[in-house]
């Protein structure tokens, strides 16, 4: 494997592991707020129990996200210091907001999690609503960095430098609303589903508690909202994309030859050395609708651009149709989680739909994931669109391949060890629950 | 706007040397205890760290932000040269807090606890050491921007005897800090007998590391006896600090925790203000005999600006919480 093969590998999986543990602490602190509410209210123990129980994983999983953080914020040097070297003055901005509202979040969550029989209630509850407030802000300003990359902004670029640096339109950049937007829904979504997943497995296993309910409850509540928003949100980003990286959408369709009238393909392997995408289902026009507004609009093929800059089609292509399966799979379980909610109540813990929360539990991460492969790949060769290619700003140290094979490890036992303490918290909290007898 | 952001910067340093760096004083403190306190000293750490260490963690993440937005030359030519101590030193960054925050969480205490307990405090150890290793290199000397090999340009600039005796003296200053303020932590009189003991290791080590990094950087060639010399200012924050110690371990001894929490923070503070006063404005010293500084590595004005304002807006907003955390679950323990 060569150098930057390595490293964007390397990128890859360390962003790839974050943005999991990103994700649960945007959204976590909601539900835990939700819950944490209803007990402070109604003094409905099994509401304490709940926030509780929800608190000791948020806590698991906020420490691996922090230092797996940590280790991001020196990788961006350690990987790509010819990047960092004119990205870092004009796109710091963000970086430096995030900087101050992650020490917010370490700061509340610190009160949050130890705080109980310390604070006032009231207090108490704020703290763990700042943990959220303060998270989604994070993931807001880390997200706008990476819409800089994709339209850059707020700065000259001549003769390979970069002068009249403007950090204010680089961190309002053009892509900044539909990453922001779609990133925050995402997180939101992905981990609300899984947490109801999880809750509704358990139930499935015959550990019958009531607590379960509510966490399935509160979780779906939440998350449904999100899920019937996130297509809404897709296609204005797409809209986006098409304007300013066509050859990302292009790729993400495998469209080849440019088209009026374009259909939309589902589906479909692109055949890149025949310049061909067969198999794929095709719905007449809609594509050119979807991405312009208009039914004749132009949708600009892979062609009208020089090979070498084109992003890899495969993976881009194959990404962007897993990425918008699980968002219309999870959009339609939301739909039915309301209709059962509104008209059928006592269908919400039958079995069938339990099935189909537990089989909704990954869905949301894979989602993310999938979405992230089609941002970044989709942005290849460049790490900044148009200005800067990725291999031009790699580090000149040899043996990359050792940085990832190391941190591959790391993740890995992280991965497996975060695992096996949620199994052990579970089970925990299904003895004490079985005590209690409710 | 230069200067409002090189104070942030220093300020960052130093809050993670006291703040982080007590809690991986713990970490080695905890590692270097006996079997028969093992589980004490375990439990006293645990409780003082839980609630603040993430909060104290920050300061690294400041301090990068600081560095690769202002003077992005300094970030990537320190992330080029000492790519592999870094790499090591992010290592033991998720491991120390990953194992300790599964010691705390994990629902059932069996035999893992050991096996937590093991990676937190010799992670703790690595990571001060690199801590201070890559600290010793960046001033060595020995970093070039025109490598001719990979040993010239990767390993050398820290794998010399002056980089690792600033780690080893990193580490006993970590754990002379922890110890110093973990002795509240406790109410049981034997255990505070105990950590002032371990204060008292910690500072002889720190004395004779302290000499060694003297002594190394005269047979490596590093300009920094020589510098100090120079310096009337350094010379009067090291005696300071030294002059201190006496008085520390007075108030110790009486059970003066505030004064000597404050009193080691200040002794912290004269031992990076001698290391300021040799340096400043210069940061990495090169081999071929220049150096980027804090000047010539600055980004441009606009870029400087903006940071400036966010470190002032966000420090109106970090300070008083920071200190609300504190004071919720640092408020002192009396001894019995």
């Amino acid at each position: 494997m060569d150098n930057l093969l390595a490293a964007r590998s390397t990128m890859a999986i360390t962003l790839g592991f974050h943005i999991i543990f990103a994700c649960i602490g945007m959204t976590m602190p909601f539900l835990m707020v939700v819950s944490h509410w209803i007990w402070i209210r109604k003094k409905n123990r099994i509401y304490l129990d709940l926030t509780k129980t929800w608190s000791k994983g948020v806590a698991i999983f906020f420490a691996i996200g922090a230092v797996s953080g940590t280790a991001l914020s020196f990788e961006l040097g350690l990987l790509w210091p010819g990047f960092m070297k004119y990205a870092g003055p004009i796109i710091g901005m963000p970086f430096s907001w995030e900087g101050t509202a992650f020490f917010v979040e370490a700061i509340c969550i610190g009160l949050f999690l130890y705080g109980w029989n310390k604070l006032n209630p009231y207090i108490h509850w704020v703290s763990g609503l700042l943990v959220g407030i303060s998270g989604v802000l994070s993931g807001i300003f880390v997200v706008t960095a990476n819409a800089w990359m994709n339209a850059p902004a707020g700065f000259d670029w001549m003769n390979g430098q970069a002068s009249n640096i403007r950090p204010f339109d680089a961190m309002f950049n053009p892509a900044w609303v539909s990453e922001t937007l779609h990133m925050t829904i995402a997180a939101f979504e992905a981990t609300s589903f899984a947490v109801a997943g999880l809750h509704a497995i358990l139930l499935l296993r015959k550990h019958n508690f009531e607590i379960h309910k509510k966490a399935l409850i509160i979780a779906l509540s939440f998350g449904s909202i999100f899920a019937v928003l996130q297509p809404l949100s897709g296609d204005h980003s797409a809209k986006d994309v098409a304007k300013r990286q066509p050859e990302k959408l292009a790729a993400m369709e495998g469209l080849f030859e440019s088209e009026r009238n374009a259909g939309l393909t589902i589906g479909g392997i692109p055949d890149v050395k025949n310049e061909v995408t067969r198999l794929g289902v095709k719905i007449p026009r809609l594509l050119s609708f979807l991405a312009y507004g208009d039914f004749d609009a132009e949708v600009k093929g892979l062609n009208e651009f020089p090979e070498e800059n084109w992003p890899p089609v495969l993976p881009v292509h194959f990404a962007f149709q897993i990425m918008v399966a699980c968002g219309f799979f999870l959009a339609a379980a939301g739909i039915i989680f309301w209709l059962l909610k509104w008209k059928w109540k006592e269908y919400l813990f039958h079995k069938r739909f339990l099935y189909l929360a537990a089989v909704c539990t990954p869905l949301g991460f894979l989602a993310v994931e999938a979405g992230w492969t089609v941002t970044e790949t989709g942005r290849q060769p460049w790490i900044i669109y148009n200005i800067m290619k990725t291999a031009d700003s790699v580090t000149p140290v040899p043996g990359q391949i050792f940085h990832l094979s190391v941190f591959l490890l790391i993740y890995l036992i992280l991965t497996v060890v975060a695992v096996w303490l949620m199994k052990r918290q579970i089970k925990a909290l299904n003895d004490s629950q079985e005590k209690a007898g409710v | 706007m230069l200067y409002v952001v090189i104070i942030f910067l220093l300020v960052s340093v130093y809050l993670y040397c006291l703040l982080g760096g007590a809690d991986f004083g713990a970490g080695i403190i905890e590692l270097f205890s006996h079997k028969s306190n093992k589980e004490k000293i375990k439990k006293i750490v645990s409780n003082a760290m839980a609630p603040i260490w993430e909060a104290n963690h920050m300061w690294v993440i400041i301090t990068v932000v600081i560095l690769f937005m202002a003077f992005p030359g300094i970030y990537t030519q320190i992330s080029i040269s000492l790519y592999i101590p870094l790499i090591l030193l992010l290592i033991g960054i998720v491991l120390r807090g990953t194992a300790f925050t599964f010691r705390h969480y994990d629902a059932v205490q069996d035999h893992a606890q050991v096996v937590y307990s093991r990676i937190f405090a010799v992670s703790s150890l690595l990571v001060s050491f690199f801590f201070g290793l890559i600290i010793g290199a960046i001033v060595s000397g020995k970093i070039t921007t025109t490598p001719v090999d990979f040993f010239d340009g990767y390993l050398h600039p820290w794998i010399n005897l002056f980089s690792v005796s600033t780690g080893i003296f990193i580490c006993s200053l970590f754990a002379f800090i922890a110890s110093v303020y973990l002795v509240s932590e406790t109410t049981e009189k034997e255990t505070r007998l105990l950590l002032v003991k371990k204060a008292k290791t910690a500072t002889a080590v720190m004395v004779i590391s302290g000499g060694m990094v003297f002594v190394f950087s005269s047979i490596e060639g590093v300009d920094f006896a020589s510098r100090f010399l120079r310096h009337p200012a350094s010379i009067t924050a090291i005696l300071l600090a030294t002059i201190a110690l006496p008085f520390l371990w007075n108030i110790l001894n009486k059970g003066l925790i505030w004064p000597s929490r404050i009193l080691a923070g200040i002794q912290l503070f004269f031992i990076l203000a001698a290391f300021y006063f040799i340096y400043y404005p210069e940061v990495i010293i090169l081999k071929e005999g220049s150096n980027i500084s804090l000047y010539n590595a600055a980004a441009p004005a606009a870029t400087l600006t903006q940071l400036g304002w966010a470190l002032i807006v966000g420090s109106f907003i970090i300070f008083p919480a920071l200190f609300y955390l504190f004071k919720v679950f640092k408020a002192e323990r009396h001894p019995e």
